[in-house]
């Protein structure tokens, strides 16, 4: 097991400049998820840390030691891929022990190891299969196991569950995250998928146009976003973002989205924006659970206004509803006892506690 | 009213077939007819070697019905077999079909996997000039390869020409071209991340083509071996021009060359000659036709 450390690596495809010098620090044991659209370079990091592409610029280091010039299979690394890349020919225990018996391992050892790996899998049964007598699921443990009988320094998943359908992701995803609980070994996680981000990460690295965005625990990077991207990509559905700006009235600060409506910020909020220009362009983030039907009693900071709603959505513990504000489409949840139908008036609360102020130029969270 | 007119629509209903029903009985009656005139092309020739091979001589060039055999003998297929000189040329075709297919494997799936995987500077270039070396007819080739080996021949001493040997040379121009470019289409079928799996798990590039390519390929492999074979087994035109002496020549070039005596054509035992030496390759389809279909459909829809 070993940290691994990233320096300012660069990855170039002729003119196409795929990782613009990224640099990560990830510590021994962790699990770490990097997290992007597609096109992002996550894939292309993930590559270059298994040394399956060479890196044009900078230093990756395993345990301390510089491995740009290392092959794969020095590197001692194990990667699970997309679509499981298991040997067909092979049966379930002999793709697991592939690189245990290229390494001239005992045979007992080898045996032993197998075994191990199978009854922390729950794969035991399958052991004298071939892939394709498996289901996508089984292959993915398989695909896993081999990697784990290699006791190796360094997970690589990349986006191992894409191929699953939707409950059986949420099954594997389980399991992956036993599996690192049980063997603790230093883990990168390569998915387009937030919310597999979210629930498997220590830490998550948010990546665009070849650069990272944040890192950050799961809570981190929900809570206090550092730009628009990483606010708009985490979450599901995404966060609001509309058009605002700051007004001083009365000594007080208000932050004013449409001529129609204007909210007063809470203290603390008004303290942190007070020193912004009043010109400078805003954006407003507001996650749809911060937008809800309004109460009797509103707590301080929470503003409410009326609307007409287009669309609901039932989804059963919830409802969302979507409405405009000024020519912005913006989505709440409310309470599905709340009467929220298609096509009518509202009155829906706007909890500012929780809001974001961006720059509307740059899309830092300020 | 409703049971009324249920009762009115029953008898009168007729029994309508989908549009894509009816298609599809006629594209099965238009194959079927096309498939038994394919049928009778192909099978007519080798009945009418069977029927020949087992006439005398005399009842061949009577004038009596060629498709019926009045007096069947076996004297022909007797004199063949034991004959040396028949056995000999056996020999030499098998000698020279094994060797060959040998020789072109160990080239073609080497050179397959290197152009197929390992990218380098031309490969892609390299691949193509595979492909376009096997459009030259073996008609164009006969004349500077005989050249050639006449050169060899002047300039080392070792003497090429008139040996069955010099098949082996020879025939490797035809095969390897043409196999490495199957082989190419089936190892680029195989995802890439199969490699990139071996590679982690710490294997070669030589152990990944022998443990993970060639035994993933395997049915590609056979087509290959097959065509190589066949290829080989079947050649005419170079043992006609590279092999003289009886004791040198192959099957097909020993039937022509020793059956026909001026104008004097010995039809009863070329048609037997022909006839077994078409045996091995029907023998060798019969037992890997499976693996030879199975090859060529995954290269079809995977490639």
């Amino acid at each position: 097991m070993a940290d691994v450390t990233l320096r300012k690596v660069i990855k170039r495809y002729d003119d196409v400049e795929a990782v613009r010098g990224i640099d990560l620090d990830i510590s021994d044991h962790e699990f770490i998820v990097l997290v992007g659209p597609s096109g992002c370079g996550k894939s292309t990091t993930l590559r270059m840390i298994a040394g399956l592409e060479d890196i044009t610029d900078g230093d990756i280091m395993i345990g301390g030691d510089v491995v740009n010039d290392v092959p794969p299979k020095d590197r001692d690394i194990a990667m699970v891929f997309q679509n499981y890349a298991l040997y067909p020919h092979m049966t379930v225990a002999e793709n697991m022990s592939f690189g245990l018996r290229l390494k001239h391992y005992p045979k007992a050892e080898i045996k032993a190891r197998v075994t191990e790996a199978a009854r922390l899998l729950d794969i035991t049964d399958l052991i004298d299969r071939k892939p394709k007598q498996l289901s996508g699921g089984q292959r993915q443990r398989v695909a896993m196991g081999r990697a784990i009988v290699r006791n190796p320094k360094v997970f690589l998943f990349d986006e191992p569950l894409s191929n699953l359908d939707a409950k059986l992701r949420v099954q594997m995803r389980i399991e992956i995250k036993k599996v690192h609980q049980k063997v603790r070994t230093t883990t990168v996680y390569v998915t387009h998928d937030q919310v597999e981000a979210m629930t498997l990460a220590d830490r998550v690295v948010v990546m665009n146009h070849g650069r990272i965005e944040q890192i950050g625990t799961p809570n981190e990077l929900y809570h206090k976003p550092a730009t628009r991207f990483v606010a708009g990509f985490i979450g599901s559905p995404a966060m609001n973002f509309l058009p605002c700006r700051l007004e001083e009235v009365g000594g007080k600060l208000n932050l004013r989205l449409t001529d129609r409506i204007a909210f007063p910020l809470p203290p603390a909020r008004a303290a942190r924006y007070n020193a912004l220009p009043r010109s400078e362009l805003l954006q407003l983030g507001i996650r749809p659970e911060h937008i809800t039907e309004s109460h009797g009693h509103l707590e301080p900071g929470v503003e409410s206004f009326d609307t007409v709603l287009d669309v609901t959505e039932p989804m059963g513990m919830e409802t969302l509803v979507y409405f405009g504000l000024d020519g912005v489409a913006v989505c709440g949840r409310v309470n599905p006892n709340a009467g929220a139908q298609d096509g009518a008036p509202m009155r829906l609360a706007m909890d500012l506690n929780n809001m974001h102020l961006l720059n509307e130029t740059t899309g830092v969270v300020l | 009213m409703s049971t009324m007119a249920i009762d009115k629509a029953g008898p009168s209903r007729k029994v309508k077939y989908g549009s894509m029903s009816r298609d599809r009985t006629w594209a099965l009656r238009w194959s079927y007819f096309f498939l038994c005139i394919f049928a009778i092309f192909s099978l007519v020739p080798p009945i009418y070697m069977l029927i020949t091979s087992l006439k005398s001589s005399a009842e061949i060039s009577a004038a009596t019905n060629p498709w019926w055999v009045f007096h069947p003998t076996l004297s022909n297929y007797a004199e063949l077999l034991g004959s040396n000189q028949y056995l000999r040329f056996f020999l030499n075709s098998a000698l020279v079909s094994i060797f060959v297919v040998t020789i072109t494997m160990l080239i073609s799936v080497p050179a397959a996997f290197a152009l197929a995987r390992m990218k380098f500077w031309g490969s892609a270039t390299l691949a193509t000039g595979v492909f376009l070396t096997y459009l030259i007819p073996d008609t164009l080739l006969f004349i500077p390869l005989f050249k050639m080996f006449a050169v060899i021949g002047d300039w080392t001493g070792i003497q090429l020409i008139n040996r069955w040997y010099v098949l082996l040379f020879i025939y490797p121009t035809l095969t390897v071209p043409f196999c490495t470019w199957i082989m190419i289409g089936y190892f680029a079928s195989i995802p890439k991340e199969l490699d990139e799996a071996a590679i982690i798990d710490g294997a070669s590039w030589f152990q990944t083509l022998t443990r993970i390519f060639i035994p993933v390929a395997l049915p590609g492999l056979i087509a290959a071996t097959i065509f190589a074979f066949t290829a080989s087994w079947a050649q005419f035109l170079y043992p006609m021009v590279f092999t003289t002496s009886v004791d040198q020549l192959v099957l097909p070039a020993g039937i022509i060359t020793t059956l026909i005596k001026g104008d004097v054509f010995n039809w009863g035992q070329i048609m037997t000659g022909a006839l077994l030496g078409a045996a091995p390759p029907l023998i060798i389809y019969a037992f890997l036709m499976d693996y030879y279909i199975a090859g060529l459909t995954a290269g079809a829809t995977k490639g």
